[in-house]
């Protein structure tokens, strides 16, 4: 199966962003019909150099050759161009058009000559074929809106195709699809690999990557280190290449030892999963850390708690006071704060100063009779950078100017300016570099110390395992079970968030 | 602060080519005469203003000058109410319409431009039936001369809609540049969501700037029905939202929200009202009004796009 001659020959690929080194002389081989998955930490660089190879970003330095010739891939049509396509995470579709529609996007078959009346007929005649290749089962005149998506990231499959990829580029294509839509989606990889197709496979799911990968490469901090063949790809290889380090090493011990339930859930339900409830209770000086799948309904339970999503029910409490949450105000007044998944979105207002950023949540304080007091902003706001140590030039500075690990610093200086009970981390590492990762857990960490209750959702599994005290785990709406300290390891956190109920043989909770 | 400067740099050199082409720019009549009006534009362009720095639009306002004109003629005129009176029953029905586009707004989560649209259609068909299409006035404003002095009168030879315009920008410039509620105001219009998400309640922050808008409107209205002192329901105010906006816009308030200034658009209602005194001073052609109008936005709009272009690169 796999020929003598590489499709795919990257040889040290260099990539600095402001700050951060995000590729150090990278080399990638990838063989005619062949699989093989790149795993590596969030921000490793893996999207990085698939940018590269994909036309989105130009490297610094380092060459490309396809086929054992040179290329220049300066924009994503020079990608095509070379065959190689590119299976976005988030998929790259116009959900009101039909599948042909997408598939032929910019190149539609035309009739009457210089009128250009698409010509429905023919671009459904050809849109076919792709179609039956991987089982899709679906008129071409198919709304995408009316899709799965699963369907969908097939159409975008089929594009591909229908542009003679020759290398695919998968990123995370199996986070929102559920497990038999994943399986479907082997069965077409195996197919397009029996059909010489290259496919560079890009998963934090190493259960998935053992099942579909010939050779797996390994990033960590934009350098490769290493690769593994096809009978040395076990957990516990690919583990290592990806951490390089012991799990443990992230975990700093409780100071305080919990047991107080002072925050406490009850039979909260969102509008996503109406007709589940989730329950759960937290102590003081503890890091309870939620896992689970995309789409497990860990962000919603975070937004109906802040009260900023509608509940269908629920209570929360702390230390027994039930409070009555109907907006973020409410929460905030009860000192339960976010740290929202999307901090751009959400956490901060990226064109407004630091000062103005740190203040929002409580302006009144700094105001007498409704008017400002700067000055006031200004003392606080530089208390915060000292003592979070944010790098800045002045609190006068946009917060869209600072990098990802000082903005969620920012979402937190804001918060912690006002007297936290209960804070909730919804992926807070997601997007930062390593440095400030370990300075956001060791904030955390003190937070904790400090008596306050930290909930931390993320969906890394060295994060969850090595921050958390105990762990919730949740699948489709409900916590499938809470794990503690000592008895979680990423096979149970694992079982629990797919859903099954026995997570383990021989531990007991 | 940059574009202001920009802006006040365009009036002045406006202000002067006027003035050296045709000296009766600085002749005193003239310049009251513009004073007037600047200060009748500038304060329901201040409203708009701050519905745009919501991130929304109101296009109801012409609309609502002709509607509060045809009552406030009827009250004084017809039904013989006291000046007082008259006047805080067209502010009330202002803020009442302005709660209600905001309502519409938010808590229907229609957008303001179609919300706004219809009102546009809605307060100008009402005033016209209310009106049977008759052109209203004040004759001779017996029974409320104080009134008719208020709006149309002088204060120390500056006249009162300017004067007017100097408090209320005031107080406007206080309540959003150094207020709790304004700093509410820009930062909803620049990120609504992360604003619900830091404790604001950003369905009422949104709602009271149509509030903010009508009322101004509503002051508008009065200055303008004594100015003209005579209302035909179909023309009076026509267009009025769209210099408004212009006005905005000239001034550094940006379409999508979160940015300007209330000096911003006083400047920009100013440079609009010169604009059309250049017209008539000048000689040119008044069909040409609309056009040199667009011009000279058109051209602000495209300078500043270049500058700010330039200054990103550098």
């Amino acid at each position: 199966m796999i020929s003598e001659k590489p499709l795919l020959e990257m040889q040290g690929i260099d990539k600095s962003f402001p700050g951060v080194k995000a590729l150090d002389k990278v080399d990638l081989t990838v063989y005619p019909g062949e699989v093989v998955a790149l795993i590596g930490e969030n921000g490793a660089g893996k999207s990085t150099l698939m940018n590269v190879l994909g036309g989105v970003v130009e490297p610094d330095s380092g060459t490309i050759k396809i086929e054992g010739q040179s290329v220049v891939i300066k924009n994503v049509s020079d990608a095509i161009k070379l065959g190689i396509g590119f299976i976005h995470q988030e998929l790259n579709i116009l959900d009101n058009l039909s599948i042909a529609g997408n598939i032929f996007l910019g190149r539609e078959p035309t009739r009457l000559g210089p009128l250009r009346i698409i010509n429905r007929r023919r671009m459904w005649a050809q849109t076919a074929p792709y179609l039956q290749e991987l089982g899709l089962n679906l008129p071409a005149s198919t709304l995408l809106s009316q899709m799965s998506i699963a369907h969908q990231q097939m159409v975008e499959v089929a594009k591909s195709l229908s542009l003679n990829a020759r290398l695919l580029i998968m990123d995370e294509p199996t986070s929102s699809l559920t497990l038999s839509e994943t399986k479907r989606l082997f069965d077409v990889i195996r197919q397009l690999r029996s059909n010489g197709v290259s496919i560079i496979y890009i998963s934090h799911r190493l259960a998935e990557v053992k099942e579909c990968a010939d050779r797996v490469v390994g990033l960590r901090d934009g350098v490769n280190v290493g690769s593994l063949e096809l009978e040395k790809i076990t957990h516990d290889n690919m583990v290592r290449l990806m951490i390089g380090r012991k799990v443990e090493e992230f975990f700093v011990s409780p100071r305080a030892k919990g047991g107080d339930k002072f925050f406490s859930v009850s039979g909260l339900s969102t509008s996503r999963y109406p007709h589940h409830k989730i329950s759960f209770e937290a102590s003081r000086g503890e890091i309870l850390g939620f896992a689970g799948l995309v789409g497990a309904g860990r962000t919603e339970m975070a937004h109906a708690i802040f009260g900023v999503e509608a509940t269908k029910g629920g209570l929360v409490s702390i230390s027994g006071e039930k409070l009555q949450i109907r907006c973020a105000g409410d929460a905030i007044e009860n000192g339960i704060y976010l740290v929202p998944e999307d901090r751009r979105k959400c956490g901060l207002i990226t064109e407004m100063t630091f000062r103005e950023n740190i203040t929002l949540p409580d302006l009144n304080r700094y105001a007498v009779l409704g008017l400002i007091k700067r000055s006031r902003e200004t003392v606080i706001s530089e208390k915060q950078c000292e003592k979070l140590k944010i790098k800045l030039t002045s609190v006068e500075t946009l917060v869209k100017n600072l990098s990802g690990g000082n903005q969620q610093k920012v979402v937190l200086a804001k918060w912690l300016s006002l007297k936290p009970k209960v804070i909730i981390f919804d992926e807070p590492t997601r997007g930062i570099d390593i440095g400030s990762k370990a300075e956001i857990y060791h904030l955390m960490r003190n937070l904790a110390d400090e008596g306050v209750v930290i909930v931390m959702i993320s969906s890394d599994m060295e994060e969850i395992l090595g921050v958390s005290d105990r762990v919730a785990v949740m699948h489709e709406g409900k916590i499938t079970g809470i794990l503690t300290q000592g008895n979680f390891d990423e096979e149970a956190v694992m079982r629990l968030a797919v859903g099954q109920k026995d997570w383990t043989g021989n531990k007991n909770n | 602060m940059k574009k202001e400067i920009g802006i006040s740099a365009m009036l002045i050199v406006l202000c002067v080519a006027v003035a050296i082409l045709n000296p009766l720019f600085l002749s005193v009549t003239n310049l009251q005469n513009t004073a007037r009006l600047v200060g009748m534009f500038g304060i329901f362009s201040i409203g708009v203003g701050v519905v745009i720095i919501t991130g929304g639009i109101d296009l109801s306002v012409g609309s609502l000058f002709a509607l509060f004109g045809v009552l406030l003629s009827f009250m004084l005129m017809s039904w013989g109410w006291s000046w007082p009176l008259a006047v805080a029953a067209i502010l009330l029905t202002a803020v009442a319409i302005g709660v209600f586009h905001g309502f519409l707004v938010t808590k229907m989560n229609l957008q303001s431009f179609i919300v706004t649209l219809c009102g546009l259609l809605f307060y100008r068909g009402l005033a016209r039936y209310i009106a049977e299409d008759q052109t209203l006035g004040f004759g001779y404003c017996t029974g409320f001369e104080t009134l008719h002095r208020l709006t149309t009168g002088q204060f120390l030879g500056v006249p009162m809609p300017f004067v007017l315009l100097i408090i209320i920008s005031f107080i406007m410039w206080v309540v959003l540049h150094r207020s709790v509620y304004g700093r509410y105001l820009f930062a909803v219009g620049r990120n609504e969501e992360a604003a619900r998400f830091s404790g604001i309640n950003t369905s009422l922050v949104i709602a009271s700037s149509y509030v903010v808008s009508a009322l101004m409107a509503g002051i508008g209205a009065i200055l303008l029905a004594f100015y003209t002192n005579s209302i035909s329901p179909s023309s009076h105010g026509n267009f009025y939202e769209l210099y408004a906006i212009a006005a905005a816009v000239l001034g550094g308030c940006s379409l999508r929200g979160g940015e300007g200034s209330v000096i911003g658009i006083v400047i920009g209602a100013a440079l609009l009202q010169v604009l059309q005194n250049l017209v008539n001073l000048l000689g040119i052609p008044s069909s040409l009004n609309f056009a040199v109008m667009g011009t000279v936005i058109l051209i602000g709009v495209i300078a500043d796009q270049i500058l700010g272009r330039r200054k990103l690169k550098s």
